[in-house]
């Protein structure tokens, strides 16, 4: 098992946002995370991703089989845990080439000798966003929310994840920006060593995926899990609400 | 025999040697030395550091003038350039009975107790001036190199960009590595003539223990454009300049971009002043500054709107990295005609630690990401300097993401 997740629980200023969350995601797998809004999903995306002011109050998260728990960002993030934002911030003054290559572990400023130093060309060009025009822009400033999505994709896709956490990156997106990060997720992942727990809220971006799992979160636990081909019809049909009233798992 | 001239200005800087500054702490200068002659040559590390400042003594650039304590060791121009003179400002001013009509007009030999101390115990100093009409590509570069224990360096530099000419000054201004207690008083006066472009670069790197008071004047004519890019990494004891800028004709323009890393105990008080003289002028100072350790900055800034269509604008960028550090933004806009527009925007704030995660999220390390952060932040974009300049002094910033300056100082 790639990640492993067990009794996790996770709190906000002293207000429980994760109560006793369990979820796998084996090797080469992609797995989706769906739930209505303040479910938790980008909760759970930031604590596996170890954002300090999310607080585990009990459980462990195993990587690899071994505790992450107590690690930092940068120490998860260097093991192998990518995270691609919802909303990623904006960096005046870092151009997103610097940063996909400092995401790669090339230092653009003072490279080392056998750094690839074509790599944020690269990786630019696998989101079909063009290096000549992107690769000297500020981090963020002025992108569109497709531009933004698929300068995360480029940023992790050049770390070489090997879980690769994506918080909505359907969201805010055009349809043909939507194909873009629907077709480079899916070329990545099948030629990478690498697996996907995608959050979303839409069926969209999952045909390109096709998960094995859908986990449905709500109040902070998982509260249904099925696979995409019985889940998926079902959350369409009905939508959460219903769904899991009908499953007996909703008040 | 002593000039009349000269002898004039000397009792002029003798009513003024006990004035105190109008910013700054006071500083007495009596234990430093004003005297001496260095025969040394162009040493390693005089060329190593020289280049830390942007001075590539290696590279003749237009012309080079590198001067040692209060000696002259280089004041050459490279060869096939025309219409360029560079000389030490003493050999200037025997040349040149006119150039006596530049000598202390673009600031008071009576300012301060350093103005007056300068002319006094003056000690060289250079005289650089583009013919009118040529345009100078390469850049001019200037090194004031303080290498001797306690010495007080106090050069007085005049400037002329003659009409229509264009003109880039590289000034980098240092001290030896084992140099400790030093004192530097630069007097320099600018002057771009009609239609003229002067682009003047300082970048510093004192000692820990240097005290710098520079006194500065820029006159500019109409359809004259002057900009100034000031550059300030390392620790300094004590740095207090306010140059003026006098916009004489019309449409004539003055840009100041600063760029501060303050750190340790240095204390940092620099600003400008623009006075928006004559019809359409236009004035602009950013500045933007990291402020860690126990440093404290002041940026001071005014702006005179004097004239119809003139237009002034203010910026201070403010980048707080220790609580112990501290930076204060004294704007003022002074508007004396009603159709003049001044502006001022000031925002300090600490490092944000959204991007801080984001970076870390990238598996970069916190002091890494710290620096890089810095880096961005005061990443300069400076406008009219040559590309060559411009990525060494990004390699230079690049640096403080993996030196010791680029990791969170104890606070």
């Amino acid at each position: 098992m790639l990640l492993d997740v067990s009794g996790l629980r996770v709190s906000v200023d002293g207000k429980e946002l994760l109560r006793s969350v369990d979820l796998a995601v084996g090797r080469k797998e992609v797995i989706a995370v769906m739930g209505h809004n303040a479910s938790g999903k980008t909760t759970l995306a930031l604590t596996l991703a170890g954002f300090p002011q999310y607080k585990v109050t009990a459980g462990r998260i195993l990587f690899e089989g071994k505790d992450v728990t107590s690690l930092s960002i940068d120490e998860r993030a260097r093991l192998g845990i990518a995270l691609a934002f919802q909303s990623p911030p904006t960096i005046r003054g870092i151009r997103l080439g610097h940063m996909i290559s400092l995401a790669g572990g090339v230092n653009p400023w003072t490279p080392k000798p056998g750094d690839d130093l074509t790599l944020a060309e690269k990786m630019l060009e696998k989101v079909k966003l063009d290096p000549a025009k992107y690769a000297s822009r500020e981090v963020n400033v002025g992108f569109s929310g497709g531009e933004r999505k698929r300068a995360e994709l480029a940023q992790i896709f050049a770390m070489k994840a090997k879980l690769m956490i994506l918080d909505e990156p359907d969201s805010g997106v055009d349809i043909d920006s939507l194909k873009i990060v629907g077709n480079s997720l899916r070329e990545h992942f099948e030629t990478h060593d690498c697996s996907i727990m995608i959050i979303t809220h839409h069926r969209h971006i999952l045909q390109y995926l096709r998960p094995t799992r859908i986990h449905i979160l709500s109040e902070g636990r998982v509260v249904a899990t099925g696979n995409y081909d019985e889940l998926m019809p079902k959350i369409e049909e009905l939508g959460y609400e219903r769904l899991l009233t009908e499953m007996g798992k909703h008040d | 025999m002593t000039e009349a001239w000269k002898e004039k200005l000397r009792a002029r800087a003798f009513t003024a040697l006990t004035k105190k500054a109008a910013f700054g702490n006071d500083i007495d200068l009596s234990e430093f030395v004003t005297e001496g002659t260095r025969t040394a040559t162009v040493t390693e590390e005089i060329q190593r550091r020289s280049l830390e400042v942007g001075v590539d003594i290696s590279q003749r650039k237009a012309g080079t003038y590198l001067q040692l304590d209060h000696s002259v060791l280089l004041s050459q121009l490279a060869s096939k350039v025309q219409g360029l003179e560079l000389m030490p400002t003493d050999l200037a001013l025997e040349k040149y009975d006119w150039l006596r009509d530049y000598y202390w007009k673009a600031l008071s030999v009576e300012q301060d107790k350093y103005t007056a101390i300068a002319e006094l115990k003056r000690t060289k100093g250079y005289f650089i001036r583009s013919a009118p009409h040529e345009k100078i590509e390469r850049p001019v570069q200037s090194c004031l190199y303080i290498e001797s224990e306690g010495v007080l360096q106090a050069p007085h530099n005049i400037v002329i960009a003659e009409e229509g000419s264009e003109l880039n000054i590289v000034s980098g201004c240092t001290t030896g590595i084992k140099t400790k207690r030093a004192a530097h008083l630069g007097i320099s006066e600018f002057y771009v003539k009609k239609g003229a472009t002067l682009v003047f670069t300082m970048i510093h790197n004192w000692g820990e223990e240097t005290y710098i008071r520079p006194r500065t004047g820029i006159i500019v004519e109409e359809g004259g454009t002057f900009i100034s890019n000031y550059i300030l990494i390392k620790p300094v004891r004590d740095i207090q300049s306010y140059p003026t800028a006098y916009l004489k004709g019309k449409n004539a323009s003055a840009k100041f971009y600063t760029i501060l890393y303050a750190s340790k105990d240095s204390i940092v008080d620099l600003g400008n002043r623009i006075l928006l003289m004559d019809e359409g002028t236009t004035g602009e100072s950013v500045f933007k500054v990291v402020a860690t350790g126990s440093a404290k900055v002041y940026n001071r800034g005014q702006i005179f709107g004097q004239n119809k269509g003139t237009k002034g604008h203010l910026e201070c960028r403010g980048l707080m990295l220790c609580p112990t550090a501290s930076i204060t933004a004294i704007p003022e806009l002074v508007a004396e005609h009603s159709e003049t527009e001044l502006s001022h925007e000031a925002a300090i704030g600490k490092l944000q630690e959204e991007q801080l995660n984001y970076l870390m999220a990238r598996g970069i390390h916190p002091d890494q990401a710290i620096g890089v952060l810095v880096k961005g932040f005061l990443d300069p974009g400076l406008p009219g300097l040559p590309d060559s300049l411009q990525k060494e002094i990004r390699s230079r910033l690049s640096l403080m993401e993996k030196a010791p300056s680029g990791k969170k100082e104890p606070c």
